[in-house]
């Protein structure tokens, strides 16, 4: 068992742009859920509007990464006022189920065959990577320290990841501590009483499902910017895995949802290395796939015990909870 | 070169096709007295395939790519023979056993694809209305680099089944279908209208069942007594998670959403545990290729469909008997209605929610032995993916209402697979999720519910 490996992969996964990109996805799913209270379980639908945005325009219509970037964020823009429209005044659960469900018909659209020539179908797309690796500044060759020493071109993903995370959480921390937000956190505690005061609950919920899709969809362009985009990553189990960070970290936090993240792919990481090397030992009585699956078991398993008996998550103060419900 | 007789062969536009085969012989001339690109791959496809029928084809050497599907009736066929041709390219590949073919192509530009009717089974042919010769299509390779070229296929002499002969098929199918999702669906409703809890994890009661049976077939027990065994299970299942998980959440007083999220933890960690013990494959039960019956018309069914409608609507009528007229079935619709009200009038709420629990699993369970036969087999993630359908169904009916559900059930069942005649079949699940999007904004109740539980 190689341990210093193990550490250094683990290490190493605290600045993987999946980890960038989930945060970003859990900061866009507190402001749904941990700010106004939206029980939105399509984050998996605006990660995937994000990466396929990103990447159709890129291959099918030429356009210049940066180009990608704004189709994803506009894509969001729409898919949030076209699932917003009919369901933003109905009571959580139900707000669950269809979300859950919008963000299914938009995945199985992306995996049917009929647009294969645009979505790749069940091969996913990949091999957009030109533009924006034309527009890496850094010059060639690998750069940095112990576990983090990356190429020029990973390097630039996850300068750019960071650089989207941080302009998040500045957006999202200026944003809860003005009127607007809040408003925002009055809707999640008592709408009606909002209501009577006169605000418009209706617009602040459809502003907060916009700008928290927008960024989500960021996550998803973070996420396919290294490799390809893949249909069997926006799956409901995408959805799932984000509300565990979110709710690990804390839901009506600002940095609730980074640390909710890093500590979601740490312990992925370090269970993803560690177990199967434990089998090999002989420590663990199973099969190497086997012990891939019981990380996702204990994923189920802390999902629940969280939002039992900690749910206001690590950050979260207690007299904020987001279930009010 | 095949581009002449197979060109030739055309009826109609003789003329116009003989230009453009003209150029596309011209073209091959062309590349091939300059050497580029197409030269190698031409040698490739000119040599003998290594294995006997590829159903890949110079993937690797060719940066554009033509690939399809040939099914009938969202069942792969095999072993036929498509041939792509275009540019002085020729490539011969056979579909594999999902019915699929991959072939390389080294120019961007318009390929014929000609499906040898030869190599179909007895009696189906390639249809397509529009067009004279359907088993030959022109693919133009898209922006993506890639084209995607189905052939539909259908049953007959060269000639279509009726579109009522379909049609009907796919009714019965549905109801088939229906019927299942219609037995997960009532525990479903039920749970939901006792205990308020939107269960994410009866997915996992569904897959369950069809687990359970599998393990008993496991240590040589027939079928027939599987099946009942796995029922049981099923029940025990859903009795311990009530006692285990879901009374103490109760007595805690955990909010409605909270318990929501609890039970997607609860579906993700049983899910996985699943996977953990049948592996990511397809696992089948006993009797899964039972023969099929000629009903009236073209309409099909297997032995195991028969069995399944008759057990379905069987368990249905016994379960709605339970519900109207026994002690705890009034019981049970008492606290559907109004839970203070009833524990108020003396009923046992915890008891009456523990029977529901037992009585939703076991019902959960025959469904998923039902689908195991159904899908046909079984896989760590079958419930969930039917687990959408089922809230589809729940809410079209009215969340909380048992027969709404079963009517719901009945409804997404065959609309799933009379869509699938106009639309794509791998997008039929998604037409009854837009249907459940449809129907919260037109009338959020449901069929048979009632304003008040929209909140």
């Amino acid at each position: 068992m190689d341990i210093v490996q193990i550490l250094s992969n683990t290490a190493g996964s605290v600045l993987s742009p999946v980890t960038i990109g989930y945060a970003l996805a859990t900061i866009g799913l507190a402001m749904h859920f941990g700010y106004a209270g939206l029980l939105n379980m399509g984050i998996a639908g605006f990660m995937a509007i994000g990466a396929y945005g990103y990447a159709i325009s890129i291959l099918s219509f030429g356009f210049p990464w940066w180009g990608g970037v704004l189709v994803g964020m506009v894509g969001a823009v729409l898919f949030a006022l076209v699932l917003g429209v009919p369901t933003l005044r109905l009571r959580g659960d139900y707000l669950a189920i269809v979300t859950i469900a919008a963000a299914e018909v938009l995945r199985l659209l992306f995996l049917t065959t009929a647009f294969e020539e645009y979505t790749g179908s069940a091969d996913g797309l990949s091999g957009y990577h030109d533009s924006f690796r034309a527009s890496n500044p850094l010059p060639d060759g690998r750069y940095g320290v112990g576990p983090f020493t990356y190429t020029e071109d990973q390097w630039w993903v996850r300068i750019l990841g960071l650089a989207a995370l941080a302009l998040a959480l500045l957006l999202v921390w200026a944003l809860v501590r003005s009127p607007w937000g809040r408003v925002l956190k009055g809707i999640r505690e008592d709408e009606d009483a909002v209501r009577a005061l006169g605000k418009n609950v209706f617009a602040y919920k459809m502003q907060a499902l916009v700008i928290g899709g927008v960024i989500a969809a960021m996550g998803g362009v973070v996420y396919a910017l290294p490799a390809s985009v893949n249909p069997g990553v926006y799956v409901t189990s995408l959805t799932f895995f984000v509300y565990t960070a979110l709710l690990l970290g804390g839901a009506a936090t600002v940095f609730g949802p980074v640390l909710g993240s890093v500590i979601f792919w740490v312990l992925q990481t370090l269970l993803g290395n560690l177990l199967p090397a434990l089998v090999e030992i002989g420590v663990l009585p199973m099969s190497t796939s086997q012990s891939q699956t019981l990380r996702f078991i204990l994923v189920g398993v802390a999902l629940g015990l969280i939002v039992i008996f900690r749910p206001q998550g690590i950050l979260g103060n207690k007299k904020e909870l987001t279930f009010v419900k | 070169m095949e581009i002449t007789p197979m060109i030739a062969g055309r009826a109609r536009s003789a003329g116009q096709r003989f230009v453009v085969s003209l150029l596309a012989g011209l073209v091959a001339v062309l590349a091939l007295l300059l050497g580029v690109g197409v030269g190698p791959a031409m040698a490739e496809s000119t040599d003998p395939p290594s294995s006997e029928q590829p159903s890949e084809v110079g993937l690797d050497e060719n940066p554009f790519r033509v690939s399809g599907n040939v099914k009938l009736n969202s069942e792969p066929l095999a072993g036929v023979h498509i041939t792509v041709t275009g540019g002085g390219y020729t490539a011969d590949v056979y579909t594999d056993a999902e019915g699929q073919w991959r072939v390389g192509v080294p120019e961007k530009e318009t390929y014929t694809v000609i499906l040898d009717e030869q190599t179909l089974p007895e009696g189906i042919a390639v249809i397509d209305e529009a067009d004279e010769t359907p088993n030959e299509k022109e693919a133009e390779i898209g922006p993506s680099g890639r084209v995607t070229m189905n052939f539909f296929i259908g049953r007959g002499e060269r000639n279509t089944v009726s579109f009522f002969d379909q049609l009907v098929e796919r009714l019965v199918n549905g109801l088939n279908f229906g019927l299942m999702l219609g037995l997960a669906a009532i525990g479903l409703s039920l749970v939901f209208g006792t205990t308020g809890i939107s269960n994410f994890a009866h997915a996992e009661m569904v897959t369950f069942g069809a687990v359970a049976a599998l393990f008993f077939v496991g240590f040589d027990i027939p079928i027939w007594a599987a099946i009942p065994l796995a029922i049981a299970a099923s029940a025990a299942f859903g009795l311990t998670l009530d006692a285990g998980l879901w009374r103490p959440l109760r007595r805690r007083g955990v909010g409605v959403v909270q318990l929501m999220i609890v039970s997607i933890g609860l579906s993700l960690a049983v899910r996985y545990v699943f996977q953990f013990f049948i592996g990511g494959g397809t696992e089948q039960l006993p009797g899964n290729d039972s023969p099929t019956i000629q009903l009236f018309g073209a309409v099909q069914l297997s032995v195991i469909d028969l069995v399944s409608m008759g057990l379905s609507v069987l368990v249905i009528v016994a379960f709605s008997l339970w519900l109207l007229y026994t002690r705890m079935g009034k019981a049970t619709r008492a606290i559907s209605d109004n839970p203070s009200l009833a524990a108020a009038s003396g009923i046992d709420v915890d008891g009456v929610v523990r029977v529901v629990w037992v009585v939703a699993a076991a019902l959960a369970g025959l469904a998923g032995v039902l689908y195991a036969y159904y899908r046909p087999g079984i896989r760590w993630d079958m419930g969930a993916q039917i687990l959408l359908l089922l809230f589809a169904a729940v809410t079209l009916g009215g969340l909380g209402t048992a027969f709404g559900a079963l009517i719901g059930a009945i409804i997404v069942g065959v609309l799933t697979e009379v869509s699938s005649l106009w639309i794509p079949a791998d997008l039929r699940f998604a037409a009854a999720l837009v249907v459940l999007i449809l129907i919260l904004l037109l009338r959020p109740q449901g069929i048979l519910g009632r304003r008040s539980r929209i909140g």
